[in-house]
């Protein structure tokens, strides 16, 4: 009688595909890294309409909307947004490459990973020296 | 419970008639938020510090205009299969997708019809 009852006891083994014993590796960061700037992208959106909303309302909530984008916490967001922009932009034309089949050897793919991140990073500062440097 | 297997349920009852019309969407879309996206930059850069009279006529630039109403097409649409895709791989209860799926079109739909209105007004408004 014993038998029958090992089918509804199942001892708890660890599921397929083990995600703790899983070693990071540079394509699987960049891999989730690209879905997760998606995301911020994503509602990031709201901040682009809001900012059309305010030019189309007028002066006064133009003004106001401003305001608050030039508050430490809205330029760090938008800062944020503009870094999430730079490396899922630079990520997409990763995933170009690899659509046409190119950019598989492992070493490729560790430097197309890594270049992605130095890219936007890089083109991150660039853009807010630029915006620094020419206005305000 | 049904000794079905998932496969035997669907088997015979057709395809959805798809394809591969959201891979193919999602990299068309890509493309052109690629250079639509560096016009955004462009655009907001030149804009940074400028005051509303100024953002105003920028925005009415029929050129411009075009521009951002294509990168809001475009975006919006990218946008929402891409969050399609991750509630797909992420939310399985029956309920609870098809109510994730609906708010993300609601939302992409809302960022675009704002998105549009205003610049529109922009353009043809007083």
């Amino acid at each position: 009688m014993q038998a029958t009852s090992g089918r509804s006891a199942r001892p708890a083994r660890p599921l397929s595909p083990h995600l703790q014993i899983y070693k990071l590796i540079p394509n699987m960061v960049m891999s989730i890294v690209h879905r997760i700037t998606g995301v911020a992208l994503y509602f990031g959106s709201l901040l682009l309409a809001w900012w059309l909303i305010a030019a189309a309302v007028g002066a006064d909530y133009y003004n106001y909307v401003l305001s608050w984008f030039g508050t430490w916490f809205g330029k760090l967001v938008l800062l944020g947004y503009t870094w999430a922009l730079m490396h899922h932009m630079i990520g997409g034309i990763r995933h170009f490459i690899w659509d046409t089949g190119a950019g598989y050897d492992l070493k490729v793919v560790d430097l197309l990973c890594w270049g992605t991140l130095a890219l936007s990073l890089t083109l991150t500062v660039l853009i807010w020296l630029a915006v620094g440097l020419g206005g305000a | 419970m049904s000794m079905r297997t998932p496969l035997k349920s669907v088997r015979y009852l057709g395809s959805a008639k798809e394809g591969a019309d959201h891979f193919w969407k999602q990299r068309v879309t890509a493309v052109a938020n690629l250079f639509l996206g560096i016009f955004l930059v462009w655009l907001i850069a030149s804009l940074v510090g400028a005051d509303h009279a100024t953002v105003k006529q920028k925005l009415a630039n029929p050129l411009i205009a075009l521009a951002l109403l294509a990168l809001i097409i475009s975006g919006t649409t990218h946008m929402r299969l891409g969050m399609q895709t991750i509630i797909e791989d992420y939310v399985h209860g029956e309920v609870p997708k098809i109510v994730a799926l609906l708010l993300n079109t609601f939302f992409a739909a809302f960022v675009a019809l704002a998105s549009i209105f205003s610049i529109l007004k922009l353009s043809f408004g007083a």
